[in-house]
């Protein structure tokens, strides 16, 4: 909304000539099982604005049609982590049949988790909060403030 | 030429008729097609040896301790994919909620009645354990150094128990207990929009296990205590992104 007013301005040319490529999981709770398409739509629109609707994939299925990730319903909490990553199993294929090299967790068990299946699984992607880049797309993180982007992202911006 | 064994007809299940007294139109348990559509779509299908669909079916035809006592209803994450995707609209998750419930509580997985207890301990309900003073402390403190640290943020603010401001936001407790750092880019969000906003020490925590631990009374004093601390500042709007 505070995009669409004109108060906040994003700017993706940064990843003009990078061409970093991200895709976003719909967190069930946001989409499935509250606000539904809608607000997956606008997830999208902001994942556009901050890195470039030429730099962003879709997972597919996606929106309310889309796959938990393992991260909900207490599942970090309940100590069954083997089962939780074979839960998990299913989103780290689709996370990388996207080539993504970065996955935006906008909930905090989604990041949690998906960040956790690339560290169990041996994946290269790196998982992101879209604080982070929307920050980024302002031109007003933070050097302490990039814990979860990769080294090529990890000075953009910065003097 | 053997005879088969008549088909047992299933006993009154409890579990059953409670489900279904919950539920709208009786959560159409009975309506089950087994026509797949839910394991089809769901993630945790295999895990134990079971899946949506043999769960209802376990349930449905009186085998309810077998569908109840499996370590399978800690493993469904209650997404709601398989209700999506059925042509009946059988309310699986919410027999899972059900079936969490029938399991006695110190028997529940000590991970998540942990993060619930902590939630109930604690003045800020958070899952983590963390006081409040700490929270407050921890707020101070990163603000400090973004002020003498980043040029151009000497005015960010990150007001604590600031009264009749127009939204109290929550904040996840492993912010500030494990990387207070990630805290700032939303400050500094809300600052470029001129938002008037506000944490507050009580029921600042956004988290609520007491929910995924099934345990009704303990999420709804977790809820009422959230409630209570945006009431208690006078806020218009509670920002709760969990």
């Amino acid at each position: 909304m505070w995009i669409r007013e004109g108060k906040l301005k994003p700017d993706s040319s940064w990843n003009d000539d990078l061409q970093v490529k991200f895709t976003v999981q719909d967190p069930c709770q946001l989409v499935r099982k509250s606000l539904g398409d809608p607000i997956a739509e606008d997830l999208r629109f902001v994942v556009k604005a901050v890195v470039g609707a030429d730099n962003f994939i879709d997972m597919w299925p996606n929106k309310s049609n889309n796959y938990c990730c393992g991260g909900g319903g207490g599942f970090l909490q309940s100590g069954y982590s083997e089962a939780r990553w074979a839960y998990g199993r299913m989103k780290y294929d689709q996370i990388l049949a996207t080539g993504a090299q970065y996955c935006i967790a906008p909930c905090h068990n989604c990041h949690s988790q998906i960040h956790d299946l690339a560290h169990h699984y041996g994946g290269t992607y790196h998982t992101v909060h879209l604080w982070t880049l929307l920050a980024l797309s302002l031109g007003i993180l933070g050097e302490n403030e990039r814990s979860y982007l990769g080294p090529d992202l990890a000075d953009l911006g910065l003097e | 030429m053997e005879t088969a064994a008549p088909l047992a007809v299933p006993a009154a299940t409890p579990f059953l008729d409670h489900v279904q007294g919950l539920l709208p139109e009786g959560g159409n348990l009975s309506a089950c097609l087994t026509c797949g559509a839910c394991v089809a779509g769901c993630p945790a299908a295999g895990l134990e040896g079971m899946d949506p669909r043999k769960f209802l079916r376990l349930i449905t035809l009186g085998l309810e301790d077998e569908a109840l006592k499996s370590p399978w209803v800690w493993m469904c994450t209650m997404c709601r994919r398989c209700l999506m995707a059925c042509p009946m609209q059988v309310d699986i998750p919410q027999m899972i909620y059900q079936a969490r419930q029938s399991w006695p509580r110190e028997t529940r997985p000590k991970g998540i009645m942990g993060s619930c207890d902590q939630a109930l301990r604690t003045e800020g309900a958070s899952a983590m354990g963390a006081r409040s003073e700490d929270f407050e402390f921890v707020i101070g403190d990163i603000l400090e150094e973004v002020h003498e640290s980043q040029p151009g943020w000497e005015e960010l603010q990150a007001p604590v128990n600031k009264q009749g401001a127009m939204y109290f936001l929550n904040q996840n407790s492993r912010e500030p207990v494990t990387e207070p750092d990630e805290m700032v880019p939303l400050w500094k969000i809300l600052h470029l929009v001129g938002a008037d906003w506000t944490y507050g020490t009580q029921g600042w925590a956004a988290e609520n296990y007491c929910m995924f631990l099934a345990d009704d009374a303990a999420w709804e004093e977790v809820v009422r205590k959230k409630v209570a601390g945006v009431e208690s500042l006078g806020a218009k709007v509670w920002l709760n992104t969990e």
